[in-house]
């Protein structure tokens, strides 16, 4: 018995796809890099500085938290990061540098930590503290004042705020083709439509989002966009605007789609998709708000847990 | 660990193996010494056979099986060395019977006499601890329920493993024969072999009807087998018994046609061997033996944090010795290099809902899971559909945090099957 091997010894199974948690953050990040440098084009210099400054305080943020409360260190994991990334993409790249400390603080600590860290935050951290801040900070979120020492080679005003405040119209400056390049205002990272449909295509191939949630919230905005359309096309934007527009795309691909606060069974998550556009479009055409969609993911993510009670009965269930 | 390609992002190795590039087996000669597990507690044994320091005959009946004790029989000739207890899965009380192996000595003929009939009796009494281990008790007892369907297992429930693939394909004569001793016997009309879908071309007759499974694990687990091929739901908690169906592998039906023709209950076992790179062999070793030995026959080095597995990659049971003997029911030993072993992470659940889509029994796995890891074992088991698991291991072979989940279904049903018996016991 002297010469016994030391085994390991484990359950059952022995393999593993591979899958991890930080291969997933690092993945969403790589895609998010794309529409991430369209902002970088467009806006120079300063929108690098408040996507840097808000990874790296998200990180810091997740760190200290971990310091603080003794946890175990995972910023490895790259979830700080890619929240992070994910609340600068949100900002307009005029912020000042103590709006993305406060904010990625309450994205990583209220948002995230404080509900018990990675996989228990009801909301999603980046779209909590960017609604924080829209409702602390108002003027800070006014795309046409941030952006007012700016000349872009383009109608420069909010597409969404042109549309509220002067109706359809008013947006013939906005030719579809520019908003789907990237040829608006907006978040830093928002506004290039056709490298989120890249990035989050990429995710959907990849499996890292799914994309049941995706595309019913797309289909969601459309229908009800449509319908509002006809109804009084001189008041209500058409589909296709609103899909170009705001963070519409942006919601649809990184933010909706956050693992935690989303439903993962198959008819949940069509009506939390589906309804998270219908919300989107009501609150756009009827509510207070400019754009809608980050309120209409926090009321979604709030009734998820309800959501994904609709579940297919288990083979073999006895009842 | 096994990496996803870009091109296959879902579970390309999900599907099982075929024979046909396996070879055939590799015999072991008969080692110097047997080690013999019996899963009873050494006090429920009434009478043995024999003492430590008695001769032995091959074929010699070492435990007479009765409800506590399962049949026992010495797979070759030499002296019995011990009788020891020792401590199986989950704290199973078990009885070892170490033996000294001679090729040259003599043989049992009690079984030869009694095999010109078949009956049930002869067939539990001499043949219940055939490679194979067929499952005998499910016939002639009353309080269990008749079962009407006879289930020849010609596949294997893991990936990689082909044992029963193969004796199914090449030991025809055999099936067939043991196809109608068991007919004869159990009185059961219905006998059923199944076969992988894309091998279903090419079986000679075996005196019963084949049907087919798909190749992509789970299909080939009993539960999945009895819900897909035959439609009948087996209720979560129970099993296949509980809706009429015993399942043969395709290794003891052979063993038990072989048995009636020799005269003698066979003693080698067929199994698949998985090395270190994943590549497959077909073994033939006498029961018994210790896995050192057959390691040693086939070059194949164990080192320290290296894995022995007994089993296919996703149901199978890790053991901590290379001693461990080969048992009726190891149909294959998989050998792991420590650097391939995954490791599990102690992060919670992230919702990602990998599991949920892989689930073949649709059971809620992402909430389950909350409450395993909480020990809230009676809230799974009423609300989250914990016993609706059928044990095929995917849920933990794709999560994304690397949780164990697969061993926490085995723990609470572990634990809540404990909490049932003492409150039996205490009222």
């Amino acid at each position: 018995m002297a010469e016994q091997k030391k085994l390991i010894v484990s359950h059952a199974p022995f393999w593993h796809d591979g899958s991890s948690i930080h291969e997933r953050s690092y993945h969403i990040m790589g895609a998010a890099l794309l529409p991430a440098l369209a902002g970088f084009v467009l806006y120079g210099m300063p929108a690098v500085g408040v996507m840097s400054l808000s990874i790296s305080f998200a990180i810091f943020w997740e760190f200290a938290f971990t310091a603080v409360t003794k946890r175990p260190l995972t910023i490895a994991d790259g979830n700080a990061a890619l929240i992070g990334m994910l609340f600068g993409m949100l900002l307009p790249a005029a912020t000042p540098w103590w709006a993305v400390v406060t904010g990625t603080f309450i994205a990583v600590i209220i948002g995230k930590q404080i509900f018990g860290g990675i996989g228990s935050n009801a909301f999603n951290p980046a779209v909590l503290a960017v609604a924080i801040l829209m409702v602390a900070w108002k003027e800070r979120f006014n795309f046409d004042a941030a952006y007012v020492n700016y000349s872009f080679g383009f109608a420069a005003q909010y597409p969404l705020g042109v549309l509220k405040h002067f109706g359809v119209p008013a947006t013939r400056i906005f030719h579809l083709g520019d908003l789907f390049f990237g040829r608006q205002t907006g978040g830093l990272g928002t506004g290039c439509g056709a490298a989120l449909v890249a990035a989050g295509a990429y995710l959907i191939y990849r499996g890292f989002i799914r994309w049941e949630i995706s595309l019913s919230f797309l289909a969601g905005i459309f229908l009800t966009a449509q319908i509002f359309n006809l109804a009084d096309p001189v008041r209500f934007g058409g589909p296709f605007f609103h899909l170009l527009t705001g963070y519409t795309l942006f919601a649809a691909f990184f933010l909706l789609t956050e693992d935690s606060s989303s439903p993962v069974n198959l008819i949940p998550m069509l009506i939390y998709g589906f309804c998270g556009g219908v919300l989107t479009i009501l609150i756009r055409n009827i509510g207070a708000h400019i754009d809608g969609s980050l309120y209409a993911v926090l009321a979604m993510n709030m009734v998820n847990p309800l959501l994904d009670k609709i579940r297919p009965k288990a083979i073999g269930k006895v009842l | 660990m096994t990496k996803r390609s870009i091109f296959h992002p879902a579970g390309h190795r999900l599907v099982y193996a075929s024979a046909n590039r396996y070879g055939d087996p590799v015999k072991i000669p008969l080692p110097a010494t047997l080690t013999l597990y019996a899963e009873c507690a050494s006090g429920d044994i009434r009478a043995l056979a024999a003492k430590p320091g008695d001769a032995l005959t091959a074929g010699q009946l070492l435990l007479a099986p009765d409800e506590n004790v399962p049949a026992l029989v010495a797979p070759a000739a030499g002296k019995l060395l011990a009788v020891e207890d020792f401590a199986g899965d989950f704290g199973r009380s078990c009885t070892a019977f170490r033996m000294a192996a001679d090729a040259e000595g003599p043989q049992d003929d009690t079984f030869a006499r009694r095999a010109e009939k078949p009956s049930l009796e002869v067939l539990k009494r001499f043949l219940s601890g055939i490679p194979g281990a067929p499952p005998l008790d499910l016939f002639g007892d009353a309080a269990r329920g008749r079962i009407d369907t006879l289930v020849v297992c010609g596949v294997d429930s893991d990936l990689l493993v082909v044992t029963n693939q193969y004796v199914m394909a090449n030991r025809a004569a055999d099936i067939k024969r043991g196809v109608e001793i068991l007919r004869q016997a159990t009185g059961v009309d219905q006998i059923v072999g199944v076969v992988l879908r894309d091998r279903i071309q090419g079986f000679g007759h075996l005196g019963m009807e084949l049907r087919a499974v798909e190749p992509r694990h789970p299909a080939a687990m009993p539960a999945k087998i009895m819900h897909d091929v035959f439609g009948r739901t087996v209720p979560a908690g129970s099993e296949c018994r509980d809706v009429g169906a015993a399942f043969f592998k395709a290794e003891a039906v052979a063993a038990i046609g072989r048995a009636f023709d020799s005269g003698r209950p066979p003693a080698s076992k067929l199994m698949t061997l998985i090395d270190k790179r994943g590549r497959g062999c077909l073994v033939e070793a006498v029961l018994g033996t210790p896995l050192k030995v057959i390691f040693e026959a086939l070059d194949i080095e164990i080192h320290d944090r290296d894995r022995i597995i007994i089993g296919g990659p996703m149901t199978g049971s890790a053991v901590y010795s290379e001693d461990f003997p080969v048992q009726t029911d190891t149909d294959a030993v998989m050998v792991q290099d420590g650097a391939d072993v995954p490791l599990y992470s102690s992060y919670p659940c992230i919702n990602c809902g990998e599991c949920v889509r892989i689930c073949p029994a649709r059971i809620p796995v992402n909430m389950l899971v909350r409450f395993l890891e909480a020990a809230q074992y009676e809230t799974a088991a009423a609300e989250y559909d914990l016993y609706a698991c059928m044990e095929c291991g995917l849920c933990s072979y794709v999560c994304t945090a690397r949780i164990p989940i697969f061993q926490y279904i085995r723990l609470a049903k572990h634990e809540l099957e404990h909490m049932q018996s003492l409150e039996a016991a205490h009222g």
